[in-house]
This record gives C-alpha cells, structure tokens and sequence, in this order.
C-alpha cells in the first residue's frame, strides 16, 4: 500500500531576482513501512519534499497524497488534524517546547488529540522505556542531552503509532556516536512498529540506514537506490 | 475544553520562564491596580464626607417648601404645614420642621450676612451635624430657648464670645425689619470654617415671635437610612403632603452635592481607564516580546497538529493569569492600605483649598467593594482585548516560516 504519493510536484522560491526551483515537476512513491533516506546537499529541495509531504507547505502545483489522502488541497485546519493524526515530525533543533518535561513533551501531541491521561501517560512512560530515557522522564530539555532530546522527539513522533515519520535531518547536531545510536533507534521502531519513515539527510553514513535511498539536485530526483537489494 | 489544561500548564510556565520580566510587570498591574483603588477610595471618601457633612448641615434626606421658596428664600413663602403635624413611618428616621431666613448679624464691633435658623433642638438633634455635648458653652434647650448659637469662626469675625448679646435682623412676611437681641450662649464647631461662618440657630418659638410669623415654617427636613437611597422615603413624603407644598430629595436641594456624586462616578471610571491605558503598553509590548522570543515553539506546536485558535487560546490565557495576578496583588494593596489609614489622613497644609470644595481637613479613604470590582472588570475586560493583538499574531504565523526562524 501506498504511504506517500507525489504527482508532478513544483515549488518555486523567489530569493532576491532569482526564482529557485526548490520542487521540479518531482514524481515519488513511497509504500508503507518503508525506511527512506532523501539526500541532497544544501539547497538540492529534500526538506521543501518533506515540508511538502508533512502538510506544512504547500506546492505551487502537482498532488501529494499521504496515506491514500490527497492533503495538498486542504484546508490549514484540515492540515493541522492531518498532522496530528497521522504524521509524526522530528526537526533538527528546536524539537521539545522547553517549559515541559520529557514525559510532558511525549504526551503533548495524544493531549492535543485528547487521549485521557491515563492512557497517555502510560504510553508515554512505555515509550521512553523503549527509546532509553525511562529515568529521564520528569527532565525538562535544556537539562538533557543534545541526543537525549533528540530520542525524546522521535518518542513524540512514534508515540500515538503515525503511519507517516517525517525526520528532517534530525542527526545533524549530534556526534557521529549518537547519530548513530539514533538511527539504530529508528531503524528499530520501523520494524517494530511498522511506520513508515523518512529521513532528509546529506550525511551519508546516514544513508546506509535506510533501506530505500533517494537522491534528489536541484530539485529533482536524480537517482531511487532499493538499498535492501544491495 | 479538552485542550484547556496543556493550553493553562503551557501558558502558566510560559509565565514564569522569564521571572524578572514578569515580576516587573507583576508589579506595574499591581501597583497600577492600587492606585486605581486607593485613588478612588480617597475620593471617594472625600466626596462621601462632603455629601455627609453637606447632608447634615442642613438638607437632610428630602425637604418640603413653599413652591416658590427655592426661588425666593424669605419668611414671604412659608411652608403651609403646622410645626404641630407629625410624620411617622419606618422610612423616617428623624424629621424636624425649621424656620430659615436670611438675616444679619451684628455684634458692637462687626456684621455679617448669614442664614437663620429657628429650630427645635429636640428634634434637630437626630438631624444636626453640631454635637451638642461639644458645642462650646451650651447648645440650645428647647424651642423657646432665648439664646443664639454661633460657629467660632463667626464668633472671631464679630469679635463676640459667650455671654455677649449679638442682634439678629431680618424681614417679616409684610417686608418690614423684624429685629431682636440674642445672647450668645453656644458656639459649635464645624469640619469648614465656611459653615462655622454661615449659620446660627435659635429657638423656633423664638424667631417665630421675631418675624411676627405664627406657627408657621419655611421648611420641614426628613432624614432616611442611607443618602444614597432616597426613593422610599421621598415617596412615603410625598403620599403624606398635598399639591400645596413642594418636595424635594437633597440633590434637588443641593445641586452641588448631587452633581459631586455624578462627577465621583465619572471620575472613578475615568482615572481607571487612564491608569489602565498606561498599563496596557507594558502588558502589549510584555506579550510581545513573549510571542517574539518563542515563534519557533509555536511554529513547532503548530507543525505537530495544534491549531491556531489553540495558539491564540493560549497567549491570552498567559495574558488572563497575569493580569489576575496582579489584580489580586493590587487589590489585597489596596486593602490593606485603606485599612491601615482608617484613622484618617492629615491634609491640613492644604485645608484651605479642600475647603473650597467643602472637604474636611483629615480625609477618610472608603474601600467600595463596587470600585474594586469595577476596577477588575475594566482590567480583565481591556487587558483581553489589548492582548489579542499580539495572541493573533502568534496564532497566524505559518509553521514552516516559524520554525525556520533564527532564534
């Protein structure tokens, strides 16, 4: 089954006189449960694909379709309750509202979708378990760990079971040890819990995670690797 | 509703994240708030002890005159009720019928215009503002008292003191002088010296005998529970009279006092919403700079499903909790200063000024429990409209822009 699903996608960036391609006439498939990695150096249109696929931007013209659900038409409102319910975002930085706790960060978007608190709190406290950080959990971010908070946010974005994971170059603070501890993290939650993720990256050690690697420049995408073949 | 707890927890850390900025404005809403109060509580004092004092000097509550007295205040426009007709209902708590007339005063050095008053000092003592254990000499003893009592300002301008015989000039209803000698047995003292200086009172009987007058009366003065209540008793008075007399509630009588206690009103909601406006800067540029520091956060919770009405939802709830804050702390301030100044405050180094106005020389600050609620009310309601131009403003930016933004 589909995951994700892109239609001669175009996004156009005006920076001073020029007009930059972010998105040319891109075209993509991606099926559920797949672990995908889109590298592109800076610039190349990985996280305007993913903003793109996330509903949080708009193209300028072509189809996304997440889940079966064509989402490049609707609405903001309709947007946001599409990316409560069924996408789960990891950002490079600024990924934890700082005023709360890990537990209080994890449970944040099943309160926004009104999940009762005893529910919530006992996946939240059985998610930490699984990403480690189980003593951790009354601990606001800026006592954390760049990793830690890292681990934290894809507890959030895996913990109401998303069919869409959405990772914007979410190891690019980190130390090539952590970096890999949490792509090991990833790549574990994808088998366990059967959600599909994609990771924008330029790092390529990065890129060996994944089982399915897309390569985009300029905008478009110059080459699709099946890495599970190789 | 359901979004109502994250919203408060997000929007009372929020709050406290920067502990000096919103000390500071802690401290302007309470300050603020207390001088809304406090300000209005000594006002309110003032005017109160004014109107009081205006009150028992002479209106009382409702008065009943000749309907041509108030144009033409002489023995001509007596009041047609006996000095002998009695009012009795619950309504009334004390009523006494006077003669006042215009005269003059002479004592062997000085004259003076004043108002005469022929009282019954029986009944004028539930009425009077003159303490008569503390007038100096003796106050008068009954309706027939042949003695005049003068405040000690006048005393002083007619260079006169007990024992002394002043003579008392006026005009009969025929217009034709009626003159007699007093002998000054009392002088009262007054919160003004303007009022010290204005009356003198002698027995009923005897003036009526002086200006050749009968039984007769210029004005018969009813006093209630409370000044700012009038209606029941103006209208048990008015059930009890006929057409030939006229009556009148004490603003009617004393426009002065009645337009004091509008302009009060108008004053309180006035010097509240300046104070207000003043603050409202503070509070805007406070929420401001609070949306300004954290749009990526908010970009963040927008990106992971919350909508703008929720952002919006809560930047005016971090603003509700601090202006309730501060209210509290403003309003307990309050309290507790007018509290501590219920002995009074001494402003005789402006006296002469407050005299003017016909204020006392000590102001009574009063705590109204509607000023304190008002003052809330216009706060909470222009705090919430102030601080939806910055709430909006957090709730329209894009996601995507907001996280992109550098901190």
């Amino acid at each position: 089954m589909s995951a994700v699903r892109c239609v001669d996608l175009c996004k156009t960036y005006r920076q001073g006189d020029q007009d930059i391609k972010a998105l040319d006439h891109v075209n993509l498939e991606i099926t559920s449960g797949d672990f995908v990695c889109l590298s592109a150096p800076s610039g190349g249109g990985k996280t305007t694909l993913l903003n793109a696929i996330g509903g949080l931007d708009t193209p300028d013209s072509g189809e996304v379709y997440v889940a079966g659900q064509r989402i490049d038409n609707l609405s903001k409102s309709d947007l946001a309750d599409l990316r409560l319910r069924k996408i789960g975002f990891v950002f490079q930085a600024y990924n934890l509202i700082p005023v709360l706790t890990a537990r209080e960060n994890i449970e944040f978007v099943m309160q926004v979708q009104g999940v009762p608190a005893s529910e919530r709190r006992e996946k939240s406290l059985a998610i930490l378990h699984e990403v480690g950080l189980e003593t951790l959990e009354d601990r606001r971010p800026a006592k954390m760990s760049g990793g830690q908070q890292q681990r934290v946010a894809v507890a959030r974005a895996i913990v109401s079971r998303p069919e869409l994971v959405l990772a914007d170059e979410p190891t690019a603070n980190l130390d090539s040890k952590t970096a890999g501890e949490l792509m090991e993290l990833f790549t574990a939650l994808n088998e366990r819990h059967n959600s599909t993720f994609i990771i924008a990256t330029h790092d390529q050690h990065i890129m060996t995670y994944a089982k399915r690697l897309i390569r985009m420049l300029d905008g478009r995408i110059v080459e699709d690797i099946d890495q599970r073949a190789a | 509703m359901r979004l109502f707890g994250v919203l408060f927890r997000l929007a009372w850390r929020n709050l406290w994240r920067n502990h000096r900025r919103t000390t500071i404005m802690l401290c302007a809403i309470a300050v603020g708030v207390w001088a809304m109060i406090f300000m209005t509580a000594l006002t309110r004092g003032m005017v109160d002890q004014m109107i009081i004092e205006g009150i028992r000097t002479l209106p009382g509550h409702v008065q009943i005159h000749n309907p041509k007295f108030l144009d033409d205040p002489s023995i001509s426009n007596p009041v047609s009720i006996s000095a002998q007709q009695s009012f009795d209902d619950p309504e009334i708590v004390a009523w006494s019928s006077r003669v006042k007339v215009p005269a003059v005063i002479s004592s062997e050095r000085e004259s003076r215009g004043i108002t005469l008053l022929g009282i019954d000092p029986v009944a004028e003592r539930h009425i009077s503002f003159i303490k008569y254990d503390e007038v100096d000499g003796r106050f008068l003893v009954d309706s027939d008292d042949k003695g005049i009592v003068i405040g000690a300002k006048l005393a002083n301008i007619l260079e006169t003191e007990i024992g002394k015989r002043v003579v008392i000039m006026s005009q009969d209803p025929d217009n034709d002088i009626a003159d007699r000698g007093f002998r000054v047995v009392g002088l009262y003292t007054a919160s003004t010296g303007a009022v010290e200086e204005a009356y003198a009172f002698v027995g009923r009987a005897t003036v009526q005998k002086m200006l050749r007058i009968g039984n007769q009366t210029t004005e018969v003065v009813f006093v209630g529970d409370d000044y700012r209540d009038v209606e029941a008793l103006y209208e048990v008075i008015l059930d009890a009279v006929d057409d030939s007399v006229s009556v009148q509630r004490w603003y009617e009588t004393n426009t002065y006092l009645g337009s004091m206690l509008n302009v009060m009103d108008g004053f309180v909601v006035v010097w509240i919403i300046v104070i207000f406006l003043a603050l409202s800067f503070g509070l805007v540029n406070t929420l401001m700079m609070a949306v300004f520091e954290r749009v990526r956060e908010i970009g963040l919770m927008l990106a992971l499903g919350m909508k703008p009405g929720s952002i919006l939802g809560q930047i005016l709830i971090e603003s509700m909790l601090l202006l309730l804050i501060g209210l509290v702390a403003g309003n307990m301030l309050a309290w507790a200063t007018v509290m501590s100044l219920q002995g009074g405050i001494d402003v005789s180094v402006v006296a002469e000024g407050l005299e003017m106005f016909g204020a006392a020389s000590v102001l009574y600050p009063k705590l109204n429990v509607d000023d304190m609620i008002l003052a809330s009310k216009v706060v909470l309601v222009l705090g919430f409209l102030a601080s939806l131009s910055p709430a909006w403003r957090a709730s329209r930016y894009k996601p995507v822009e907001a996280l992109a933004k550098v901190g």
